[in-house]
């Protein structure tokens, strides 16, 4: 099953290559994995979208407990959660596609952030499925290139983490 | 200060007694430092993988921290080794390796490697001191989670330049960290709840490893298997936190662990794991393991051993003492014994498999059988001395047929299997034990992966004392390739040794060579009389002896193979 987890861990150098680290020695999969310091400069945030069984999503937590440099990790998915990714798109967009693209960008929300003659930069935010669905609605011929973060998470209400 | 002196004078503050190590540039200004004080000893191995070892020997017999020294890229590559054994058996270490300076960091200097990436799978932690001001407070935090909770080994790089910048010192008393605390107490509701299952079990069985030994709770094994009077088994980390000799012990469980103990394991109605791990050479298949229905107890400090490999039914995360202790004292307390007729048909079905006699070999044999060699050392040493081992068929039969009967006197690479451990960790324990007898079981292929300590032995004047069980093979390959691989003896025959004797002689030590099992007790108390020698013995034992009872790899716990089935 998937599971989206976050945590908390000095922002250290060598912190995250721990994180990443564990998972490639355990064999654990890793879908997205997503890092920025936080509003305290000595924290990182981590979000990772993994999968797996239940006894093994209970192992990843507990492996990522035991790293000296994680504080705190909480698994999302036990709980409601919110879940966003951004992803760019860059889009050929000239003759017929360009009317196309406009319309399809504002269909799914989307921004368009960079203008050349010929194509479209769009930004597009939400869940990951929601981006997938943008992906599957264009032409894969007006695809140029895409760029996605990764998920990152947060409960909902007052399901708070924090030190 | 310098950089150098503060982690010199770190170490006097923690306490070390002596520092395992071998000098190269890196760290020319820590050694510079050394030459100047007199508050620890520094040991010069021969290479640094003895360093390590050593060290991992210092810290398993007498449970302190263990201190390793080493200089920047080979230097630290060869402790790798000795840091992923320590890692294994979860042994408290601080490694010190030197860096090339921090401007040269990531040039591809000369002897520059990533420590701590190359050391990061192999450590509890690692640090790469930046700057000189951290130097005292990285020290105290290695040494603090070196030593507590699940122990393990941390690395310290240090960069020259950071060893000849200047600092005020101050070395910090205690340290504590947001993002690491040690648990020490147990849930209360889940140990009552464990007790009374102890009390109520009909086939009770108590599974005790490696982390009663290391958090000192020997006394409160023993204390709760008399207080119950059910039977108690040790893994190879185990043994000698419950007395070998006692007749509650029905002797090490596992692949080579005897028929009482498996059949035990997996006939059990509620099995005990304490600071145990379930790993793969204990229990073998997990799926054999769970076709019978037992309820299990697991206490071990590490939350991540717990439900890693088996289901279990009460958990219980803690310090084992501490968690014993409070266990003690519910059993007492409670209402037991009402299973008294079902644990005497337990007993009598367990001292059923007991006489199986599932060790015994042949005792009437021409040629020095292993295990007799292991037997005499016992007789001769009165089972006190230290013994520590390498890794292999010898390993196995000093495990089964030492009785160990105190923690922290047998030192082996459980977890990691490695071989060339034995000699070093021999070293550091009989300089951590002056006086003390210490045995290193090793065979001839494994003494040669360290040989070069018998060098370091003379220089400290170390009196170890080795049985080399000598059977011309990589033994415990040779007995795999005999089972599962039609006899096809590849690359286990073990051509062109030296002549051991005149080897130990070179090395300034007494050599014997034994080859009649008339011979072995006397060979072996004259050996032990030489007090302050280092004794060589190489014993030439039967090439076809095996390791038995044997449960084959990926087989059931119970599906053992013993020696009169062949």
């Amino acid at each position: 099953m998937r599971h989206i987890i976050s945590l908390l861990m000095e922002n250290e150098s060598g912190a995250l290559s721990r994180v990443a680290g564990l998972f490639s020695a355990r064999g654990y999969n890793i879908e997205s994995l997503t890092v920025a310091p936080t509003e305290d400069a000595t924290l990182s945030r981590m979000t990772i979208v993994t999968s797996g069984s239940e006894e093994v999503i209970e192992q990843i937590v507990k492996q990522l407990n035991k790293l000296i440099d994680v504080v705190k990790v909480l698994d999302l998915s036990e709980g409601s959660h919110i879940e966003r990714e951004l992803m760019l798109v860059k889009v050929r967009a000239f003759g017929k596609d360009r009317e196309e693209m406009k319309r399809m960008a504002d269909i799914f929300r989307g921004n368009i952030i960079d203008v050349t003659e010929r194509t479209y930069t769009i930004e597009v935010t939400g869940p990951g499925s929601k981006l997938d669905a943008f992906i599957e609605a264009i032409d894969p011929v007006a695809i140029l290139e895409t760029v996605r973060t990764g998920a990152s998470g947060i409960g909902r209400g007052e399901r708070i983490l924090k030190l | 200060m310098t950089g150098a002196e503060i982690m010199v004078r770190c170490l006097m503050d923690e306490g070390v007694e002596l520092v395992f190590g071998y000098p190269g540039g890196a760290v020319l200004n820590i050694y510079d430092a050394i030459f100047k004080q007199d508050g620890f000893k520094h040991i010069l191995v021969r290479h640094e993988q003895a360093a390590v070892h050593a060290a991992d020997g210092y810290a398993r017999s007498t449970g302190k921290v263990g201190v390793a020294l080493v200089t920047s890229g080979p230097g630290l590559t060869n402790a790798v080794t000795g840091i992923a054994t320590a890692y294994m058996d979860s042994i408290p270490l601080v490694i010190i390796s030197g860096q090339v300076s921090t401007p040269a960091i990531g040039q591809d200097a000369f002897q520059e490697v990533d420590a701590v990436g190359i050391t990061r799978p192999c450590v509890k932690h690692n640090f790469l001191v930046k700057d000189v001001k951290n130097l005292a407070l990285t020290l105290k935090k290695a040494f603090y989670i070196a030593s507590t909770g699940r122990p393990g080994p941390v690395l310290v790089d240090i960069p020259k330049d950071v060893t000849a910048h200047l600092a005020v010192y101050a070395y910090p008393e205690t340290v504590t960290m947001r993002s690491y605390s040690a648990v020490s107490k147990g849930h209360s509701g889940q140990i009552k709840k464990a007790a009374q299952m102890l009390l109520d079990a009909e086939r009770p069985m108590i599974y005790s490893g490696g982390g009663v030994i290391l958090s000192n709770a020997s006394r409160q094994l023993v204390e709760l298997v008399r207080l119950l009077n059910h039977p108690c088994t040790n893994t190879l980390m185990g043994l000698g936190a419950y007395p070998a000799t006692d007749r509650q012990f029905v002797g090490m469980l596992g692949m080579h662990g005897t028929y009482e103990a498996n059949m035990a394991m997996q006939h059990c109605d509620v099995l005990l794991a304490v600071g145990a791990r379930f790993d793969d050479r204990v229990i073998g298949s997990t799926e054999h393991f769970a076709r019978e229905s037992r309820r299990i107890i697991h206490i071990d400090i590490d939350p991540s051993s717990i439900a890693k490999r088996v289901k279990v039914d009460v958990p219980i995360v803690g310090d084992v003492a501490a968690v014993l202790d409070e266990m003690i004292k519910l059993i007492k307390a409670g209402q037991g014994g009402k299973n008294a007729v079902a644990l005497a048909a337990w007993w009598t079905q367990i001292e059923a498999w007991r006489a199986r006699d599932c060790l015994k070999f042949d005792r009437e044999s021409a040629v020095i059988k292993p295990q007799y060699v292991v037997e005499q050392l016992w007789n001769v040493t009165q089972g006190d001395a230290y013994v520590t081992t390498d890794v292999g068929q010898h390993q196995m039969w000093a495990a089964q047929f030492y009785k160990f009967d105190q923690p922290r006197r047998w030192i082996t690479s459980g977890g990691l299997g490695t071989m060339g451990f034995g000699l070093p960790a021999a070293l550091g324990v009989q300089l951590a034990h002056p006086g003390k007898q210490v045995a290193c079981v090793t065979g001839e292929s494994s003494i040669q992966m360290c040989i070069q300590e018998l060098s370091t032995c003379l220089q400290y004047h170390a009196p170890i004392k080795v049985v080399n069980l000598n059977n011309r093979y990589m033994g415990m390959v040779r007995q795999w390739q005999e089972f599962f691989y039609g006899n096809r003896y590849a690359e286990s025959y073990m051509d062109s040794l030296p002549d051991f004797v005149k080897l130990a002689e070179a090395y300034g030590h007494v050599g014997m060579k034994i080859e009649h099992p008339g011979d072995v007790e006397g060979a072996l108390r004259e050996a032990f009389a030489l007090k302050d020698r280092l004794v060589f013995m190489d014993f030439i034992t039967d090439q076809t002896e095996n390791v038995f009872p044997m449960v084959p790899n990926g087989a059931g716990i119970s599906e053992m193979i013993l020696a009169e089935e062949l």
